[in-house]
C-alpha cells in the first residue's frame, strides 16, 4: 500500500538536509544566489528577521506571491513559515506546494494557548525549542525537525549556544538516568514520557535538530556543529552581509568541514562585514522572540 | 571490507550504521585522498545540487571517476543516483557520469507527494520498504545496465556493472538486504 506524509517520509525528509545550510530568501533572485551557493533548502519570507525586528507590529505569514515565486525559482526543497498555532497558514502553505513548514516565533503568534497539531498534516513541520521539554512537546505534536530558537535577527549567537547546550546536556542527563527516575524526569521537563524514555535509550533527540536563532558567520556555524547541531539555518546573516555570494558560500563550506580550521579560515578571509549584531539585553524581555511558544 | 559514505551532506550516519549492520566496516569520507584504501562507496541521499558542488571544490569529481574506472562498486541512492547518471533530464550536463541511465530530478512530485511503499527489488526480495522522498526514478537505462525494481511502471532501482543506484532510501528503513547486495557486489569485483 502506498503511503504519502507517514511519520517516516516527514523526518527522512529532514534526514536528507543533514550537514546542511538552509537560507532565508525573500525573491527568487536570492533563492537562485542560496541555491547556486550550495543551500540544501530556501525559507522563502517576505523580510529576514532582522528586517521583521526593525518593522514592528504583526508579522504574519508571507505574501504568497513571493513564496509561489520561490517554488518556481529553484529545484531545492522549499520552507515557509507560518504563525505559532495558525493552522489556516500552515493549510494555505501546504496546498501551494511548500515543502516543509516553520512554525516560528519569528512570525507574531496567533495562539497564546495552543501550538498547530502537526500530525494532521502530509507536509512536516521544524520548529523551534529552547531545551529539552520543549522540542519533546513540539514532536510530540508532529515536528519532524527541531531547531534551536536563538534570538533571531540579531546576529548574534550566543542563545543558539545556549539553547543547543542546555538540550545536549539535558540529553545526556536522561540518557544516564535509571528508568525509575524518567517518569519523574518527563514532569519536570514538561516532556512526553513516550518520547523522553526514546531519548534515554537512543541518547539523541528522536528528530534531527538544527542551529537557527543567530547565526552570522562560517565561525558561528561550525561552532554550532561542534556543539551537536545536525546543520544551521541562516536568517539575516547571508542577505544582510556586505557580500551575501561569498557569505553564503563560506557558511556552506565551514558547515561541512566544520573541524576543519585551516579550511574555515581560509573561506573566512576577505569576506566583507557581516552583519551587524545586536546585544541580547539590549533587547527589551518583551521584544525577545524566543518567549513566543512554550 | 571496508565502504566509504561520501560525507559532504546527506544521510550519511544511517548509511554508515546499515553498512556496520550488513557486515561491513564503514567510514564517512570528507576528503577525496580517504577513498585510497576503500573497497567501495556509498553516495547517500541529500541534495545533489549541494552534494555536486561540493564534489567539484574538494577535487572528488576525478577521484570518483578514478575509483570507478579502477572497478570499485559504488552505491548511489536517491541524489547519489543522479550523481552517478550519465544523463539527467532536461540538464545538458551530468555529474559523475559513470552509470549508464538517464534519471529525472524531483519526478514523484514535491514534499507533500513523497510516500513509502513495500515492493519487489529483484535479487533482494519480494517485500523490499521503498521510503520516497521527493525522489528522482531512472528514465532509462543504457544496453548494459539491468533493470532490477520498478514502481508504477518507473524504474527505480538499477544495476551497470559495478554500480548500483536506488530512487529511494535505503538507508532510512531497518531493512539491510540492499545493502547487502551491494556488498555482494564489492566481495564480486574483488576476486
Amino acid at each position: 500500500m502506498v503511503q504519502v506524509g507517514t511519520s517516516r517520509v516527514k523526518k527522512g525528509m529532514a534526514e536528507m538536509q543533514k550537514g546542511g545550510v538552509i537560507m532565508d530568501v525573500v525573491n527568487a533572485e536570492q533563492a537562485k544566489i542560496a541555491e547556486a551557493a550550495g543551500a540544501v533548502a530556501v525559507m522563502a519570507l517576505e523580510r529576514v528577521p532582522s528586517d521583521i525586528r526593525a518593522a514592528g507590529g504583526v508579522a504574519r505569514m508571507a505574501d504568497l506571491g513571493i513564496v509561489e515565486e520561490v517554488l518556481n525559482a529553484v529545484s531545492i526543497p522549499v520552507m515557509a513559515k507560518a504563525r505559532i498555532g495558525h493552522f489556516v497558514e500552515a493549510r494555505v502553505l501546504e496546498s501551494m506546494g511548500v515543502d516543509y513548514l516553520d512554525e516560528s516565533e519569528v512570525l507574531t503568534p496567533a495562539d497564546d494557548l495552543y501550538h498547530i497539531n502537526k500530525k494532521d498534516f502530509t507536509v512536516p513541520f521544524v520548529c523551534g525549542a529552547r531545551d529539552l521539554g520543549e522540542a519533546l512537546r513540539r514532536i510530540g505534536e508532529g515536528a519532524s525537525m527541531i531547531r534551536t530558537k536563538g534570538e533571531p535577527g540579531t546576529g548574534n549567537i550566543v542563545e543558539a549556544v545556549r539553547h543547543m547546550r542546555t538540550m545536549m546536556a539535558q540529553i545526556r542527563k536522561v540518557q544516564a538516568m535509571s528508568y525509575d527516575e524518567l517518569m519523574a524526569e518527563a514532569k519536570n521537563l514538561g516532556a512526553p514520557y513516550e518520547l523522553l524514555e526514546q531519548v534515554h535509550q537512543t541518547g539523541k533527540l528522536p528528530v534531527v535538530n538544527f542551529a537557527a536563532g543567530g547565526v552570522a558567520t562560517p565561525a558561528d556555524a561550525a561552532l554550532m556543529m561542534q556543539l551537536g547541531s545536525d546543520g544551521v539555518f541562516v536568517g539575516s546573516g547571508i542577505f544582510k552581509s556586505e557580500n551575501p555570494e561569498k557569505f553564503a558560500r563560506a557558511i556552506v563550506e565551514a558547515t561541512t568541514h566544520y573541524t576543519d580550521y585551516e579550511l574555515i579560515a581560509r573561506v573566512s578571509k576577505g569576506l566583507g562585514s557581516a552583519m551587524t549584531g545586536i546585544e541580547i539585553s539590549k533587547i527589551r524581555e518583551a521584544d525577545r522572540m524566543q518567549e513566543r511558544g512554550w | 571490507m571496508k565502504i566509504g559514505v561520501l560525507a559532504l551532506q546527506g544521510a550519511v550516519a544511517e548509511h554508515l550504521r546499515m553498512l556496520e549492520e550488513a557486515g561491513a566496516t564503514a567510514v564517512p569520507v570528507k576528503k577525496a585522498e580517504e577513498l585510497a584504501d576503500l573497497d567501495g562507496l556509498v553516495l547517500p541521499g541529500g541534495e545533489s545540487t549541494t552534494i555536486s558542488k561540493l564534489m567539484h571544490k574538494y577535487g572528488f569529481m576525478d577521484a570518483l571517476r578514478e575509483f570507478g574506472s579502477a572497478g570499485k562498486p559504488i552505491f548511489g541512492t536517491c541524489a547519489g543516483a543522479i550523481l552517478l547518471a550519465k544523463q539527467i533530464q532536461g540538464q545538458d550536463e551530468c555529474h559523475l557520469g559513470l552509470m549508464d541511465i538517464k534519471v529525472e530530478r524531483n519526478a514523484f512530485g514535491r514534499q507533500k507527494e513523497s510516500f513509502e511503499v513495500t515492493m519487489p527489488v529483484a535479487g533482494v526480495g519480494a517485500d523490499y520498504p521503498a521510503v520516497f522522498i521527493r525522489a528522482p526514478y531512472i528514465v532509462e537505462v543504457g544496453e548494459n545496465a539491468e533493470v532490477l525494481a520498478k514502481y508504477d511502471e518507473k524504474i527505480v532501482v538499477a544495476r551497470n556493472g559495478h554500480y548500483l543506484a536506488a530512487a529511494f532510501h535505503p538507508e532510512l528503513t531497518e531493512d539491510a538486504r540492499l545493502h547487502k547486495y551491494f556488498l555482494e557486489m564489492v566481495k564480486e569485483y574483488r576476486s
